[in-house]
């Protein structure tokens, strides 16, 4: 067992850049990164924006909402739901996406690849 | 492991009743003991032969087929479609095929049904003369049609008038001719076939009764001239024969098992022949000198000879059946139960007659009135599912059993039998003999809709006619269990959209938020937030990227563009009626030509142009709304587009200017958001080259104005549209259409097209102009008013969200840099960019 004992954080983006309740996306360290903002709680949450079913990179353009209690984005092109927390794919636990933490500083949006 | 040698199974004919035997087969243990070999003359699988007039109303032989024949090859079965069985030889067991092979058996079943009879009237055999049965039958007729005017049907019993049908629907004017007194003489009693015959005639259909044919002259002209006995000669073009069918038998003299003096295989109650190893199912059955010439009997013996061949501990014996029917004759309900002309000694009759209304009812029931013996039923069948239940079941009748024919006059209300009153014996569908008992069963087995019944049982699959009754014991049986039916759209919320529909405009709800507070629970899903956001769309029509509504949106609605495979998008402005001026050809050209974007005309008369990435469409649309192109909303499940043909002002056959009459109606309902796309078209004649009857609204010029069809749509499920009202002036016509798409948008379901929504509408296109053209609801005036809103405060979604710099930052494709999707890669084909496949890009990464 690993632990990471300190976490390269990056500025990616202001909060106003975000768009509530709905997702944007960013390229951090080249990689593709869809981040939704939900204001009531401040959370930010980051998941990798590459949809594995759809070759595409497209997570960030899909609806996000809540199924069996778990907090979900739905892919836009074959509607596959994604935990936003975890990355697991509801439809196929095979399939999982990255996930990022993320914090907020100064309206500042930092992210830990 | 299994070594022993497989039996041989033959079955001689692939019609219904064939089918159904190879169905039922198929369920049983010992079928893979066995091989089965099926033999059909016909070169196709077996098809729904009662619904065959359909075939003239666009249904095709694989709409009708029960299954393909690669079903049959991937089961193991030997198929042996459109050869004919030559021989039997019962010494040896062998059956002859004209192609020269020749197959052994273990069991034989005959399924070869029968054959119209031609009776042999003085110039009977012609070029234009011909039977009605098979689908080849069909084809024959409908080349014969072609440019002609006229069709005779000689025989006015049940198939004769099903032929009629058929021949109507090519658009001959239509004749039938009855030797006896009345139409459908063995149903119906004197007066039912009078009213019978007036309804039909009311269609257009000329009905001569008591009128012999005694000769057929084939005239110079390639026609045909019927000669009578008391009656002025008819010229046709088309002469069918429907005079009674007869066994196709001839198999069974071949083989010489015993065979009835007036044609039928005899068979005993096991369906088996006078050799025990060959058995008999169907139209070629003599069971205790009775051909069965319904379908439901067929089935029945096909149950029988699979459990006697398969050794089946439950065989049910055949016991002979009920020969009552319903049925739906050029739109005329007809219903005759058991013995329906009174020869029970003691019989009582009752009769109901109401000339105004072409309704004709009679009881029979036995000399204590206690009994239902049969009944007549014509232009009114709902009393038709409880009568069979009386008779059927021997439930005693009510002690005025005039009362369930008459009509239901205030207090004096007729007394339905209720499915609770129906014992569970209580035959439900008599297709595939399917009790209430057995759909309680099923139910009991964790079965909870009507859907759920159907796959489990099979009831309602074959004619479709107990589809209400099944319903009802369904709904019954689940609420006697305390189960309330879940129609909620999500787990968000408990309601139908039709439901939420009502709660929004009610209760003026304007957001998502207020509405799942107050109606719902959590946060929403890829479900319940676009239906929401069409709802909100269609009532108060606020700009969908609005502040509280971007959230619900589909990607294609949150950027105004559809999304393709690869996350690039395509663009669509709006061209009206498919119109446009060179300059705005050209002008979208360029646009294409400056941003790299593939072009291509689509079926809505419109050019889409493929391969933007998200922030080029700010760009791309500042430049074609510039040039004054509006949106096209493809993106949208809206009005998408109108097609047209050039109409009068170009056609020399046009009747109406179709080209304007597009442009005002796309321009009056762009924008519209509804529960699915709708597509629209405008023909300015009847040579229909706009391909108005496969759209949601169609409209086709007249002499006199206009005819609008509804309902129609092309896709996966291809529908013709139903033709809904004739001849309406211009103003009248919007009206209409007015009134129909505000009704479909208040009521239909989520992703629901106009054509399953009316489908489900109960009372289906009856009920839909009723309410639009009689405005039965008195709904009108309030489904223009909220059209008429719509109309009004639209706005292109394009200009004005390219005015808005806080909607304007989402069209970025990263937040952070200007960079583009590296994961989009194009090649090129045909002078154009196409995305890359999986394989090209890795090369192209390979090489890079």
């Amino acid at each position: 067992m690993t632990v990471q004992v300190t976490k390269q954080w990056q500025k990616v983006c202001t909060k106003k850049d975000l768009v509530a309740h709905s997702g944007v996306a960013a390229l951090v360290d080249g990689k593709q990164v869809a981040l939704f903002y939900l204001p009531e709680n401040d959370a930010i949450y980051a998941i990798q924006n590459y949809c594995p079913f759809s070759d595409a990179n497209v997570i960030a353009r899909g609806i996000i909402g809540d199924l069996k209690g778990k907090l979900v984005v739905a892919s836009p092109i074959y509607k596959q739901h994604f935990c936003l927390t975890t990355g697991e794919c509801l439809e196929d636990n095979t399939v999982k996406l990255g996930v990022f933490d993320t914090k907020i500083e100064d309206d500042h949006i930092h992210i830990a690849l | 492991m299994n070594s022993k040698p497989k039996q041989n199974l033959v079955i001689i004919g692939n019609g219904m009743v064939g089918h159904h035997f190879v169905a039922e087969w198929q369920k049983q243990a010992c079928a893979q003991d066995w091989q089965l070999h099926i033999i059909g003359e016909e070169p196709v699988s077996a098809y729904d032969r009662v619904h065959l007039s359909e075939y003239f109303q666009g249904k095709g032989h694989s709409d009708l087929a029960y299954c393909q024949e690669s079903d049959y090859l991937s089961l193991g079965i030997k198929t042996y479609l459109g050869v004919k069985a030559s021989g039997i030889n019962k010494a040896d067991k062998t059956v002859d095929l004209d192609n020269g092979e020749t197959i052994t058996y273990d069991k034989l079943v005959l399924a070869t049904g029968s054959y119209p009879f031609v009776p042999p009237i003085p110039g009977y055999q012609n070029p234009r003369s011909f039977v009605y049965r098979t689908l080849d039958d069909l084809d024959a007729i409908k080349a014969a049609a072609q440019g002609r005017t006229t069709g005779v049907v000689i025989g006015g019993g049940l198939l004769g008038l099903e032929a009629a049908n058929a021949l109507k629907s090519l658009g001959l004017k239509t004749h039938v001719i009855e030797f006896a007194p009345r139409l459908m003489p063995v149903q119906l009693d004197d007066g039912a076939g009078q009213v019978l015959k007036e309804k039909i005639e009311a269609l257009d259909v000329t009905v001569h009764t008591q009128t012999g044919t005694q000769s057929i002259e084939h005239t110079a002209e390639d026609r045909l001239k019927l000669h009578f006995a008391d009656a002025d000669p008819l010229e046709t073009d088309v002469l069918v024969f429907s005079a009674g069918i007869r066994p196709q038998d001839a198999l069974g003299k071949i083989a010489d098992i015993d065979v009835g003096e007036r044609g039928g295989i005899v068979i005993n109650d096991l369906c088996q022949t006078s050799d025990a190893d060959i058995y008999a199912i169907g139209e070629v059955a003599l069971w205790q000198n009775r051909i069965y010439g319904l379908v439901a009997p067929g089935y029945r013996m096909a149950e029988t000879a699979v459990a006697s061949i398969a050794g089946s501990e439950h065989i049910v014996p055949f016991q002979g059946a009920d020969m009552s029917t319903k049925l739906k004759l050029l739109g005329v309900d007809v219903g005759s139960i058991g013995d329906a002309h009174a020869q029970t000694s003691g019989a009582l009759s009752f009769r109901y007659h109401n000339e105004s209304k072409g309704v004709y009812k009679k009881i029979v029931t036995t000399a204590d009135g206690k009994r239902l013996l049969g009944a007549i039923l014509v232009g009114d069948n709902s009393a038709y599912d409880t009568l069979l239940q009386y008779h059927l079941n021997d439930i005693e009748l009510p002690a005025e059993p005039d009362s369930l024919i008459l009509p239901n006059l205030g207090s004096n209300a007729a007394p339905a039998l209720g499915v609770d009153a129906l014992p569970d014996s209580a035959t439900i569908c008599s297709c595939l003999n399917v009790s209430k008992g057995d759909i309680i069963s099923a139910i009991d087995a964790g079965c909870c809709s009507v859907g759920d019944v159907k796959s489990s049982t099979q009831a309602s699959t074959g004619c479709g006619g107990c589809t209400a009754m099944l319903k009802d014991v369904v709904d019954a049986t689940l609420e006697a269990r305390g189960v309330t039916i879940d129609k909620s759209l999500c787990e968000h919320f408990e309601h139908t959209r039709q439901e939420l529909f009502h709660l929004i405009q009610v209760n003026e709800i304007k957001t998502f938020d207020a509405l799942i507070e107050k109606h719902g629970r959590g946060l929403g899903c890829d479900i319940c937030k676009p239906t929401v956001s069409s709802i909100l769309a269609s009532i108060w029509n606020e700009p969908v990227l609005n502040q509280p509504h971007v959230k619900l949106q589909d990607t294609n609605d949150t950027f105004l563009a559809n999304m393709q495979k690869n996350g690039t998008f395509s663009v669509v402005p709006r061209i009206a009626g498919g119109e446009i001026t060179p300059d705005g050809l050209i002008f979208i050209g360029e646009v294409a030509k400056k941003y790299n974007l593939y072009t291509k005309i689509t079926g809505g008369q419109r050019i889409d142009m493929f391969g933007a990435q998200l922030h080029e469409l700010p760009l791309i649309w500042q430049e074609l709304v510039d040039a004054g192109f509006e949106t096209g909303q493809a993106y949208g499940k809206s009005v998408r587009t109108v097609k047209s043909c050039v109409g009068s002002t170009w056609c020399r056959y046009g009747q109406q200017d179709s080209v304007s009459m597009a442009i005002l109606i796309e321009n009056r309902y762009k924008g519209l958001r509804a529960p699915h796309k709708l597509k629209f078209a405008v023909s300015g004649c009847t040579r229909e080259c706009a391909e108005a009857q496969s759209k949601d609204i169609g409209v086709i010029a007249t002499e006199n104005g206009w005819n609008l069809y509804t309902c129609g749509n092309g896709g996966m499920k291809p529908r013709h549209a139903d033709l809904f009202a004739t001849d309406l002036n211009d103003v009248e016509l919007i009206r209409t259409i007015d009134r129909l798409l505000m009704f479909y948008i208040r009521t239909a379901d989520r992703l629901q097209r106009t054509a399953r929504w009316m489908d489900n509408l109960e009372g289906g296109l009856d009920y839909l102009k009723d309410v639009i053209l009689n405005d039965s609801l008195g709904l009108g005036e309030q489904l223009e008013a909220q059209m008429n809103r719509i109309v009004e405060t639209f706005e292109c979604e394009w200009k004005s969200t390219l005015q808005d710099p806080e909607k304007m930052k989402r069209f970025r494709t990263f937040v952070n840099t200007d960079a583009s999707d590296s994961n989009v890669v194009f090649v090129a084909e045909r002078d154009q960019i196409r995305p890359a496949t999986t394989d090209e890009k890795a090369n192209l990464i390979a090489t890079a």
